[in-house]
């Protein structure tokens, strides 16, 4: 199984997010970029698939704040290939990403083998779209699915492990190579310890591509970017804990909770 | 300008999503004002039956599959491209659910209109219509105009008043062939929750845990405070994906709907797709240490402090009230 990883910076929704001057955009200059839940998961799925039929798991991401950290901790978990790609990620929408990967598919340094599974996270938080994956997916000519909880190989074939809703999934055959948009790995993504991290900075080396700008697309324009207006804040109870749990359990009795 | 818009219903097994009745009825609304008409499209086992119910539309396409529960999507988006094609089909309501996750990009690609995703308002701004987009979890809000009136919507759940699709009215419904298209995706089955579990879409209390929790040595904690409280720990995302609780536990848009008569959320930021499983609560209290945490918009009542800190003071008011 030749497996490509693919991680996608966002900013990291715990931290605040202010929006720039020209009241379109938000201020990358308080951003702290994060790689979302899913692509830890899709990280995680890979090396279960490796560790399961053997081949090779490469991760690849576009530049940008803190991924060197993201493709150091993959190479210590077992990652055999860490690349990234020359671009500014924080600058490309969804389709310019999805048009940068595809051309790197296309540029010879990623062969896409009969056995190729390309897992992205299923989404990120970021852009308009949001569907990132399935675009590449579209550009590729490849078989694409998302929201993906498990992956198992039968017969040179995937079988997959999509979510609906209500706890109901649903099962499917998945022709390879094809896109396979990760929600959650079969298991929690593993932990490894920081000082591996820093002993593989010192030996592994992450590669890097550079490829042409991808072709800009129609781009959506956004006429103002703000922070939603609460209509319905909730009533804060301030106080010791104490206090706050005397209160709780006031609400909760006067409400026939209790 | 005239806009017929095309709604992809949500469905699944004999039962609709809510959605698909928010996006009739705004649906319904814009084509009313502009002049367009409205159509749905349903695709899978019995689609025919369930077809009746979306009076809201003018006419309803059905491609009815006895075979298969769940029909490809490349199939589901080769109808949607020659529906859009043949009846001037302006803008496409598409479901964030999912379920229907993947088709407005590939639509998208393959119609060339622009896809804007986690949609939550549409409105008329001078004649053009405007579309506000949820960013970053509902931290940010975009508001983007549609270039030349057109586009795919992928509008989030919870946003538009479902009644305002529910019209008792038989719309024309009109059956169409499943498009040949070679897929490389086969659907084989539904797989069901596993039973035997606690049923945390019954119970009356739910004390649901988060992030906040930070290890699993603090669940039994909240099942302390839940039993308690005379209900069941259910949990956010992040915390099932660690394998502290069942997937029959996790409360939003993967996991079960509920609407207890009390939602406690300890340590839950409140995400969009943990809001879409537990916004039917009767009361909802959030507990958390990030005053800006989205969960505080919607909740009832909030307190910022350490959910740990928060349980065991909790607990004891309660079953002092009780005795």
């Amino acid at each position: 199984m030749n497996a490509y990883v693919l991680i996608k910076m966002a900013p990291d929704p715990v931290e605040e997010l202010e929006i720039s001057n020209d009241g379109k955009s938000l201020d990358s200059e308080f951003l702290r970029y994060k790689c979302g839940d899913p692509d830890e998961h899709a990280i995680e799925q890979a090396l279960l698939l490796k560790e399961k039929y053997g081949g090779k798991v490469t991760v690849v991401a576009i530049d940008a704040p803190e991924v060197d950290d993201v493709l150091f901790t993959a190479l210590a978990k077992g990652v055999d290939r860490a690349v990234k790609i020359l671009k500014d990620q924080t600058k490309l929408g969804s389709i310019a990403t999805a048009s940068l990967l595809a051309s790197f598919f296309k540029s010879g340094n990623a062969e896409i083998t009969p056995d190729t599974l390309i897992m992205p996270g299923s989404q990120a938080i970021d852009d308009v779209e949001g569907e990132t994956s399935a675009y590449l997916a579209e550009f590729l000519g490849l078989p694409y699915i998302g929201v993906v909880s498990g992956v198992s190989i039968i017969d040179g074939k995937a079988r997959v492990i999509k979510e609906f809703r209500s706890g109901i999934r649903g099962e499917y055959e998945v022709d390879l190579p094809a896109v396979v948009g990760i929600q959650s790995a079969e298991k929690p993504p593993r932990y490894v310890p920081v000082a591996k991290v820093r002993a593989v900075m010192k030996t592994a080396k992450i590669e890097t591509v550079d490829l042409p700008e991808p072709e800009k697309e129609k781009a959506l324009e956004i006429e103002r970017m703000y922070k939603p207006e609460v209509a319905g804040r909730a009533q804060i109870i301030e106080g010791s804990t104490q206090e706050i749990a005397a209160k709780l359990a006031e609400i909760f009795a006067e409400r026939g909770i209790i | 300008m005239n806009h017929n818009i095309l709604v992809l219903i949500d469905y699944l097994k004999g039962s609709v999503a809510e959605i698909s009745y928010e996006m009739l009825g705004i649906a319904r609304k814009i084509a009313d004002s502009s002049g367009g008409k409205v159509y749905a499209f349903v695709a899978g086992k019995a689609a025919k039956t369930v077809a009746t119910n979306f009076g809201a539309a003018d006419e309803v396409f059905v491609i009815d599959d006895p075979e298969c529960e769940r029909l490809a999507d490349d199939i589901i988006i080769e109808a949607l491209k020659n529906l859009v094609q043949e009846k001037q089909v302006s803008l496409v309501f598409i479901g964030n659910t999912n379920i229907s996750f993947g088709i407005g990009a590939r639509l998208s690609a393959r119609v060339k209109m622009p896809f804007v995703n986690w949609v939550r308002e549409i409105k008329s701004v001078d004649g053009q219509l405007v579309v506000t987009s949820a960013q970053a979890g509902g931290k940010i809000l975009c508001d983007i105009k549609l270039p030349d009136g057109k586009g795919i919507i992928g509008i989030l759940s919870g946003s538009f008043p479902p009644d305002a699709g529910k019209i008792q009215k038989q719309p024309v419904i009109t059956e169409i062939p499943k498009p040949e298209v070679k897929t490389g995706i086969r659907f084989k089955s539904l797989i069901e929750p596993k039973a035997g579990d606690i049923d945390i879409t019954r119970m009356d209390v739910l004390v649901s845990v988060g992030r906040g929790i930070q290890t699993p040595d603090n669940i039994p904690l909240a099942e302390e405070l839940a039993n308690a409280l005379g209900g069941a720990v259910s949990a956010s995302r992040p915390v099932v994906d660690q394998g502290w609780l069942p997937l029959t536990r996790q409360v939003g848009k993967s996991g079960m709907t509920v609407s207890p008569k009390l939602y406690l959320a300890l340590g839950i930021s409140g995400a969009p797709e943990h809001y879409e499983g537990m916004k039917g609560s009767k009361l909802i209290v959030a507990i958390n240490t990030d005053p800006k945490a989205p969960i505080f918009d919607f909740a009832h009542y909030g307190a910022v402090v350490d959910c740990l800190e928060l349980i065991e003071p909790l607990k004891e008011e309660i079953l002092k009230r009780k005795k």
